[in-house]
């Protein structure tokens, strides 16, 4: 199901971090513990041309605490017009991980927005603040324990009960 | 609800606290000016804060805070089935909103393996490209109005009211359309739809003349955008920069030729490039781009194939209504589709397509329940702008203003 | 009729104080540009040159609050912006009003989560709720108008 070209990469990379392979329609996903992603990231990059970050994301799998966050992430070669995307499993609810930084410059707002959204620390990250919530906001937003936010809508059964309770702004 | 005594923002009041490390050494001291181009402003195209650290009128570090515009859409497609969570979709990238849902629609199609009928592919196609060119005119309109040259806003609203009236006799709502929908489209096009396009396309390329030669060739506006804001190559693909920005700096990198979707593979058309990476050579890129989404959609429309616009998928897709009144399981499916909504199998995956502004990714994922477990766009304003600082450095505080025009960057894009 | 003609001659009208105001005042409002989301470029539609809003009087936006009378919040008010935008209408000096832009500024529109403001009213007090997501620049300009009728309304006894 895989392409042959893609294929021929993912096997050494396999063999050389004793990787676990993920695939589902065509697309290819290695499974590397924290420890080995920078190393994997610049073995991609350097020896099989993959020279653009596309995305590094989380996904939490809540109440699972083992792993509880996987970090995916994609990358892109236009020489090969390849992609291949990886997998990091993360534990605990603080999780760490070392920086993508200094192989590409672009994972610094990733790895930003997922400190905001999921806490989970880079490790070397030159910038590490919040981006896009409010500097001093608490909690971390897309965890599945953080609620959504959701507030009742106000129908014409309900409109007076809830305009007690609704702020509204004076002068 | 915060009250204004409580809250202040970083550097409002002057001071450094937590921002140390980003600004030069001479701001510490005291001996460059630390200016914020707040929220609201003119020339940001949206709400945009930017804290300058000025020497005189040369900025020496910019720093971009964004989240003004955050929406909390990845958390909230979460708590909605994938039809109700599509209309949050439009709403993203608000210039680009059929783009947005072709994205969407894409990474259901390839989770759950639904095909999607030829004459609905050409007709996305074609809408696609129109919605290119509408968000193209908006960007050349503003950032023509940035550098004073106030009438190409008035020309390319013009022409943009063309587009929003096919989209209007075509979906009902001129932006927010949410016409693609997984497995085809919403409904069949009107019969006034193909007179109404081939009307536009025939008066169209005499317009982006006119627009041209209002510019390309103005002395003011080459003295402002000409060697301002270079990018190299190699600076773009470390950067993770992508669409026009990577195009104009010499790679030819067009995903709707390197993995091309929904159809591109049989129209013929050609990737502008340039070699200089500056601001001018963005300019070039894009209003030659115009020029080749016209000629797409000429090919698209005279191909145009007769056929269904929906798949027959019942499982994913809703029955049309002419079928609820003779058929039993078509009055389940409709009951199901619409009550607990359709369950893709597990999995995970990412599809990338060329946006105005760049590659515009979904990574789905799903565990086998009616709503999304996760989503993830990968937007490419958010990108574009962590190049702001990069190419700000040494340039005029003017300067920056065409910068923004340049990287063009939406913020609903950027903050989500 | 023959006293007012007589003075029509010699270049004298005569009308209510309050309706000379609320003229004034209705005839020149100027917008601020707190364009945030879609919303605003629906409003830049409305200000081009198909749907014109100069011909109600609302020929320049102007980008400083404290040179305009009209805050049309078009587009989402995160909880991020909310203080700023306090800021802003606490900036403008009084006669002032607001419009609430389509559904986001009204009641929080297809977004209730924790990152928007349900109703730009929690924040500032608003005159006029414009429907739509976004509103078409008709909707808009019919907003506008119900502004200018309410307006007209004012008595001087309520403020003066």
């Amino acid at each position: 199901m895989m392409d042959e070209k893609l294929q021929s990469i993912v096997d050494p990379i396999k063999e050389r971090f004793s990787a676990l392979v993920y695939v589902y329609a065509d697309e290819a996903s290695l499974i590397i513990p924290p420890e080995m992603i920078v190393e994997a990231c610049r073995v991609l990059r350097d020896e099989h041309h993959f020279e653009l970050l596309v995305e590094e994301t989380a996904v939490d799998y809540w109440p699972e605490l083992k792993p509880r966050f996987h970090i995916v992430i994609r990358l892109r070669s236009l020489k090969h017009n390849l992609i291949i995307g990886m997998r990091v499993p993360l534990d605990g609810n603080f999780p760490s991980m070392p920086t993508l930084e200094n192989v590409y410059p672009n994972a610094n707002w990733f790895e930003r927005e997922l400190w905001d959204m999921f806490g989970i620390r880079f490790l070397g990250h030159s910038d590490l603040r919040r981006i896009l919530m409010p500097h001093d906001w608490e909690g971390h937003p897309l965890r599945k324990d953080f609620p959504l936010g959701y507030e009742e809508p106000q129908y014409s059964f309900n409109f007076d009960e809830i305009d007690l309770r609704k702020p509204y702004a004076k002068e | 609800m915060t009250t204004m005594q409580e809250f202040e923002f970083p550097l409002m009041d002057g001071t450094l606290d937590g921002m140390t490390h980003l600004v030069s050494e001479r701001a510490i001291e005291g001996d460059t000016v630390l200016l914020n181009m707040g929220p609201q402003h003119p020339s940001t195209h949206g709400v945009l804060r930017l804290l300058l650290e000025l020497d005189g009128e040369t900025v020496i570090t910019c720093i971009p805070d964004v989240g003004f515009l955050h929406t909390g859409v990845e958390k909230n497609m979460e708590a909605k089935t994938y039809i109700k969570a599509e209309v949050m979709s439009d709403r993203l990238d608000y210039l680009n909103n059929l783009g947005n849902n072709l994205v969407y629609c894409l990474a259901i199609e390839k989770l759950t393996g639904l095909d999607v009928p030829v004459r609905a592919q050409a007709i996305r196609v074609i809408l696609v490209e129109l919605q290119r060119i509408s968000s193209h005119l908006v960007w050349l309109g503003t950032h023509a109005l940035d550098l004073a040259a106030m009438s190409v806003f008035l020309y390319c609203f013009r022409e943009r009211e063309i587009i929003l009236d096919i989209f209007e006799m075509v979906s009902g709502q001129r932006m927010m359309t949410t016409y693609i929908r997984p497995g085809g489209l919403w409904r069949d096009v009107p019969d006034e739809f193909e007179q109404a396009v081939r009307q536009f396309l025939e008066a169209f390329p005499e317009r982006i003349d006119q627009y041209e030669s209002l510019l390309t060739k103005n002395p003011l506006f080459l003295q402002r955008t000409k060697g301002l804001g270079v990018m190299t190559q190699e600076d773009a693909l470390r950067w993770g920069v992508t669409g026009p920005m990577l195009r104009a700096s010499g790679l030819a990198h067009d995903l709707r030729i390197a993995q091309p979707y929904s159809g591109y593979e049989q129209y013929d058309f050609d990737i502008p490039t340039h070699t200089d990476g500056d601001t001018y050579a963005r300019y070039v890129v894009r209003m030659e781009e115009m020029r080749q989404s016209i000629k797409i959609v000429q090919q698209a429309l005279d191909k145009l194939p007769y056929g269904p616009v929906r798949s027959n998928n019942r499982k994913y897709v809703p029955p049309p209504r002419s079928e609820l009144s003779t058929s039993m399981e078509a009055v389940i499916h409709h009951f199901k589709l619409w009550t607990e909504g359709f369950t893709p199998p597990k999995g995970s995956v990412y599809v990338g397509v060329e946006s105005p502004r760049g590659e515009l990714g979904v990574y789905l994922e799903s565990d086998g329940g009616p709503k999304p477990y996760r989503i993830h766009w990968r937007t490419p304003s958010f990108m574009n702008l962590q190049t702001l600082p990069m190419l700000a450095k040494g340039n005029l505080v003017a300067d920056l203003v065409a910068l923004i025009g340049t990287a063009d960057i939406v913020l609903g894009d950027v903050d989500r | 009729m023959g006293i007012e003609q007589k003075l029509g001659n010699m270049g004298i009208v005569t009308a209510r104080l309050e309706d000379v105001i609320n003229w004034s005042r209705t005839n020149a409002m100027w917008p601020m540009l707190f364009g945030l989301a879609c919303c605003a470029i629906e409003m830049m539609s409305s200000q081009a040159a198909n749907y014109d809003m100069s011909r109600f009087g609302m020929e320049l936006m102007r980008a400083s609050p404290r040179q305009s009378d009209l805050m049309i919040v078009a587009g989402r008010v995160s909880r991020k912006m909310a203080p700023v935008l306090r800021r802003l209408y606490d900036q403008m000096p009084e006669p002032k009003w607001v419009i609430a832009m389509g559904d986001c500024a009204s009641c929080g529109g297809v977004f209730n989560n924790y990152a928007i403001v349900q109703g730009v009213d929690e924040v500032v007090p608003v005159d006029v709720y414009v429907a739509g997501c976004p509103p078409r620049p008709e909707a808009l300009i019919h907003g506008i108008l119900t502004l200018h009728e309410k307006v007209r309304g004012e008595h001087l006894k309520d403020y003066a």
